[in-house]
């Protein structure tokens, strides 16, 4: 199974958020890959490998991230959880919207035909949750988001995806080519069955961490470099930022004596009930 | 601040270990630290996260890797996991392995390291006696050969991991006094003859075990003995320097996390109508401990480099020991001191990163001891 698996870089979600002329300072972001992305990651390796010999690839996965030169380290950081290759493409993150990407990932699954794109449901930067459903439709593929499950079936020709829904978990088929996006529970120990690891599997919770043998590996791996302009992207926004602001400071709390005064206050002052 | 020596691949390791800690051992280090013990299923975590292997060969399930990938690693260990105790308690087998790989048949290595580096088995190294720390050559714990075996008699003390170790490379005498008469055996846990007669409390290193064990006529198969008889004291000479280059990492580490559990408090704590930052004497404080920690951090990182570069830095190797050591215990107690009362209460970090930091100038050499090493080698 040839996967792709798109990557985005986001600022650490725990470090405090600065802003500067209307905009979030990014000067000492400590960048990371979203959480979701590097769970995309480790869902299309568990996927493409036999988990009682996880050396022999059955597939083949690549990682695709749009941002700076600097988006190298978290594509790396996928090479080095055992991906196969990954490519580039150079854009700064105020260039682009969900659209752009949605069209620019478009351009590269049309190009390189994967049978399956994974993907995180959102980013932690601003919890879009666009990109994976806007491609889905310019595919034209059928699209499972929210995946906490994924089962291969009709011998590798569709998938049986399991989302989180709020009554429960949902079952659905999607023949293949598909778009998947998943939540968090897709690393679960046996949230994932690909037909070649036994079922009773059950691989470590969350998503693996990279050996230094890994790490050393992913150096060689190559990093393909293209550009907007060469995927014959028109880079024109749909969205544009006005200002961005905090949230006002949250107000002292105060401690009530009893549940009449409570309620009162509830009633008259919060206006809530 | 990191070592100068550092590539990206460094880097991406940091950013394991550090993950692994953060999740594995952070939120339960206090628990495990007023526990006196982690859970031996941490050795199978930090197994398969590829961090129990660092340093070993990949033919034997090491994750390979030199000395820089093993002192990085341990660094983001001791930062993000909180917990020095459960670091030196995971890393047992850095002292107890290496004189395996040194002497050891090929036979033997494949027998006894590979289930330590999956974290099946937990190795130990005893060496100290309770009458001989410092002096190894004087060591007493005897090793008679009789047929197949030898039995052993004698006493180890200071054993880190020792309770429950599987697996104990244990210095004997097998021959005459002196260091020629020093041999090095396997001996497996659980062995008759061999118990845990105690059990000790310490100062600090809570987290991590540390034993005292008696060997009443321990009969152990001669193909357990590691090279040849006599050949005990050079290779534990030998590792001494990686485990001082490890140990000064390990100064630095819980010296970087003291100074950054500092810092954030002199900026949050109030006083007089301002953060304890916004007074020159704190903020002089801070700035004698972060320079410090810079100068130990570059004596150690050269060190490093120079002991993978093949050559045998013994001396600079001690020098680095000793800057380490003096810098943690500095800076840990000032640390302490900038968290005022707090700072002196056992739920606090900085009050336990003290205890530990007192065994280093102890253990893995003496202060004295290395400064006769020093002096010896510099032909005072």
């Amino acid at each position: 199974m040839k996967i792709l698996v798109t990557v985005k870089r986001v600022p650490d979600p725990e470090q405090k958020i600065k802003l500067k002329d209307d905009r979030i300072d990014l000067s000492a972001a400590n960048w990371q890959l979203n959480q979701f992305d590097e769970y995309a990651v480790e869902a299309a390796l568990r996927l493409t490998e036999d988990a009682r010999n996880p050396a022999t690839r059955l597939g083949e996965v690549t990682v695709v991230s749009l941002g700076p030169a600097e988006v190298q380290q978290q594509l790396r950081a996928a090479l080095a959880m055992g991906a196969d290759k990954a490519v580039r493409v150079d854009s700064r993150d105020e260039d682009l919207d969900a659209d752009i990407v949605a069209r620019t990932v478009e351009k590269l699954v049309r190009r390189d035909s994967p049978d399956l794109v994974l993907m995180g449901k959102l980013a932690a930067d601003n919890e879009g949750n666009e990109v994976g459903q806007r491609l889905a439709g310019y595919l034209g593929w059928p699209q499972a988001t929210f995946a906490s499950i994924i089962e291969v079936v009709e011998g590798g020709k569709a998938l049986l995806v399991g989302r989180e829904v709020d009554a429960g978990v949902e079952m659905k088929k999607v023949r293949l080519p598909a778009v998947v996006t998943v939540d968090l529970r897709i690393v679960a120990p046996q949230a994932i069955k690909n037909g070649r690891t036994p079922p009773d599997h059950a691989y470590p919770e969350g998503p693996r961490y990279a050996s230094l043998k890994g790490i050393m590996a992913a150096k060689k791996k190559p990093i393909e470099e293209l550009t907007l302009a060469q995927l014959a992207i028109q880079p024109t926004l749909r969205v544009r930022t006005v200002s961005v602001r905090l949230p006002p400071p949250r107000k002292a709390g105060i401690k009530v004596s009893s549940v009449q005064e409570l309620v009162d206050k509830l009633h008259n002052e919060a206006k809530v009930i | 601040m990191t070592y100068l020596f550092e590539t990206d691949e460094h880097q991406a390791l940091r950013r394991q270990a550090a993950r692994f800690a953060a999740t594995e051992i952070a939120p339960h280090a206090h628990a495990w630290e007023e526990a006196g013990e982690f859970p031996r299923q941490l050795y199978r975590r930090a197994a398969e996260a590829g961090l129990l292997g660092l340093g070993y060969p990949h033919q034997l399930g090491g994750g390979g890797g030199d000395l820089t990938h093993v002192l990085v690693a341990a660094e983001e260990m001791v930062t993000a996991g909180h917990s020095v105790g459960t670091v030196a308690g995971l890393g047992s087998h850095g002292i107890a392995l290496p004189p395996i790989l040194q002497l050891g048949t090929r036979e033997q290595k494949e027998r006894f390291v590979p289930p330590v580096l999956r974290g099946e088995r937990i190795a130990a190294l005893a060496v100290t006696e309770p009458g001989c720390g410092s002096d190894v050559a004087s060591l007493t714990t005897r090793a008679v050969r009789d047929g197949d075996s030898y039995v052993v008699t004698g006493s180890k003390t200071f054993i880190t991991s020792g309770c429950r170790a599987d697996l104990l490379t244990v210095a004997v005498r097998t021959g005459g006094p002196g260091h020629g008469g020093i041999s090095l055996l396997v001996i497996e846990g659980g062995t008759p003859g061999l118990h845990v007669s105690r059990r000790l409390d310490k100062t600090g290193w809570w987290a991590s075990d540390t034993a005292e064990l008696s060997f009443d006529g321990c009969r152990v198969p001669a193909a357990n003995l590691l090279g040849g008889e006599g050949m005990g004291f050079a290779a534990l000479m030998m590792n001494f320097v990686t485990e001082r280059i490890l140990l000064a990492g390990q100064c630095v580490a819980i010296a970087t996390l003291a100074h950054r559990e500092a810092v954030a408090y002199a900026q949050q704590r109030q006083a007089f109508g301002r953060p304890l930052c916004g007074f020159q004497v704190i903020r002089h404080k801070l700035a004698d401990m972060a320079s410090r920690l810079a100068a130990a951090r570059a004596l150690v990182g050269e060190v490093a480099v120079r002991h993978i570069r093949g050559e045998q830095p013994v001396a600079l190797a001690a020098m680095a020991k000793n800057t380490a050591t003096d810098m943690c215990s500095f800076v840990c107690d000032q640390a302490v001191q900038i968290h005022g009362g707090y700072g002196y209460m056992r739920q606090c970090l900085v009050e336990r990163l003290f205890r530990d930091a007192r065994l280093y100038p102890i253990g893995g050499g003496t202060r004295e001891i290395m400064n006769e090493i020093i002096a010896k080698l510099e032909g005072y």
